[in-house]
């Protein structure tokens, strides 16, 4: 299929969406409405109310505040995660005796933890960042771990025969392999950050997506609950592809998985 | 070859080495062999898959302390990790994040050369492996030939005095094999370092080695014949194998080697069959 087709097979699935929607929540079939726009709102609605913040500029305070977090957990869970989990790999006592307390954790959902966090560091962007926190530091952490676990021998004794010490092995062989493991897991915990800020704002904010929607559900304005959604998606579609232009560079030794290593 | 009056690079004398194996079961790999290696001699290790051919090379450069006996590097024992010894290892072992140039300069770069000088020496030796177009490359992107080509130029970068070589050309096609044995002579023949090559090919050690050494099947693998190979140099692998000399040479070591070879054959057999 070439790229055009392609395209346009993409948009005419989003015209028929938005067309089907539109057509069940304002025309009557059979003389009833089968979307209540009560419920369903409508596409006209939502786009008006999309364009009424953005031409009034309302909503790039609040896309700030939720990248901000999102950047603060991102960054904070990373360094948080590569530190312990170069720490546990290089010493197996202190990763055996951590394990259980690690499984317990990562296996919390993490929502429950969002009152804490409230309450500990008030409602401001910290109590977002620390639910961000604590949804990417897992993520990084265990690939890092791993990444310095499947480090191959021979790569290791090569690194040793050539006379490198242990920082030097640390820096030229460990390292890169923990970051390439990181890497890899980049789309899914800058997801996560986002994921941790938008949560942590709807449960309990002053500002961000997530009260923006938490708001328009207050009051019952669906238009308004739509319009936070579609925006949401374009922000992480929009951080999703800068990820992707990110990891291109860092990976470029990486084969491709399509090719073979013959 | 005048082996007496070289010093010693490499002599093993009497070494064993063993393997804890599952609780209290000590598996012999290697009992009591006892092996020099001259500066400036080409030793061949040739023996049956699974007799401990490449575990002699990794007491050799320090990897495995023997149980018994004793490692000497030019008179000196060995303690911790060869430094004068470059290893040219059967697995890849080039560092995949790095292009073919910087896995070559990296001996140099932790020495603290200048990177300006590591690079432009690095240059140098991608060039004379053959490889001077790719040196941009990363190892994912090159050949299985090639990857061999910059282990073996990242070895010889740091000029070590002796080379251990654990089946380098076992994963390459034929054609390759020969290919790089003779970069690798010509490589060798400019400065002669002492060689222990591993391979479990006789007709490759024959070609490449001034002396070919047997070792039985394991466990408790041990040298069992040492032979020198008197043929000229400067050697072309592919033609040397026509003459008769070489054939002669074949037979003589062959005879011994087809029994340790059936004898590993059937061990390998029964234990997958105990297993």
């Amino acid at each position: 299929m070439s790229r055009l087709t392609l395209l346009s097979l993409q948009l005419l699935v989003a015209i028929v969406a938005l067309a089907l929607w539109q057509f069940l929540t304002t025309v009557p079939v059979f003389g009833r409405i089968l979307l209540p726009p009560f419920f369903f709102s409508n596409p006209v609605d939502v786009g008006s109310q999309i364009f009424k913040w953005f031409s009034s500029g309302v909503i790039w305070k609040h896309l700030i505040i939720t990248l901000w977090e999102s950047i603060l957990a991102f960054v904070i869970g990373s360094i948080g995660g590569v530190l312990v989990g170069f720490w546990f790999a290089r010493q197996p006592r202190v990763a055996a005796v951590f394990d259980p307390y690690v499984k317990m954790i990562n296996a919390l959902p993490r929502v429950v933890l969002a009152p804490i966090f409230a309450l500990w560091l008030g409602l401001g962007i910290w109590s977002k960042v620390a639910l961000g926190v604590t949804l990417v530091f897992f993520i990084v952490f265990f690939n890092v771990y791993q990444g310095v676990k499947e480090v191959s021998n021979t790569v290791l004794d090569n690194g040793r025969m050539l006379g490198m010490n242990e920082r030097q092995l640390m820096r030229h062989v460990y390292w890169p392999s923990a970051l390439s493991w990181m890497f890899s897991s980049l789309h899914t915990s800058v997801g996560f950050a986002v994921v941790g800020a938008v949560v942590g704002e709807y449960l309990g904010s002053a500002a961000g997506l997530g009260y923006l929607i938490q708001q328009a559900e207050g009051v019952f304005d669906v238009a308004g609950v739509f319009a936070g959604m579609f925006v949401l998606s374009a922000f992480v579609i929009l951080i999703d592809m800068g990820v992707t232009v990110v990891e291109k560079r860092l990976l470029v030794w990486r084969p491709v998985a399509v090719e073979g290593r013959g | 070859m005048a082996g007496n009056e070289q010093p010693i690079a490499v002599a093993l004398d009497n070494a064993s080495v063993a393997f804890r194996v599952a609780g209290d079961r000590v598996y012999t790999a290697v009992e009591q062999a006892s092996l020099s290696v001259a500066d400036g001699e080409f030793v061949a290790i040739v023996g049956p898959t699974g007799c401990g051919k490449s575990t002699l090379l990794n007491v050799a450069a320090g990897l495995l302390k023997p149980a018994a006996g004793s490692v000497k590097i030019f008179g000196q024992p060995l303690t911790g990790l060869n430094r004068d010894a470059g290893y040219l290892f059967q697995a890849d072992a080039l560092f995949p994040w790095k292009t073919a140039i910087d896995n070559v300069a990296i001996g140099l770069d932790i020495k603290g050369a200048p990177r300006e000088q590591a690079l432009q020496r690095a240059q140098g030796w991608v060039t004379s492996v053959g490889l001077g177009a790719f040196a941009n490359r990363y190892p994912h992107m090159l050949s299985g030939g090639q990857r061999k080509r910059v282990g073996l130029a990242q070895v010889l970068i740091r000029d070590p005095k002796i080379l251990l070589m654990d089946e380098p050309f076992g994963p390459l096609d034929a054609q390759t094999r020969q290919i790089m044995g003779n970069l690798l002579l010509q490589l060798w023949n400019a400065d002669r370092k002492a060689v222990l090559f591993v391979t479990h090919d006789l007709e490759e050690a024959i070609a490449l080695a001034d002396r070919v050494v047997i070792m039985s099947a394991g466990p408790s693998a041990r040298i069992i014949g040492d032979w020198r190979v008197k043929l000229p140099r400067p050697r072309d692998i592919s033609e040397i194998r026509m003459e008769k000399d070489f054939h002669e040479l074949h037979r003589e070591i062959w005879s011994v080697l087809k029994d340790e070879v059936m004898k590993g054959y059937v061990q390998s057999s029964q234990a997958a069959e105990a297993v």
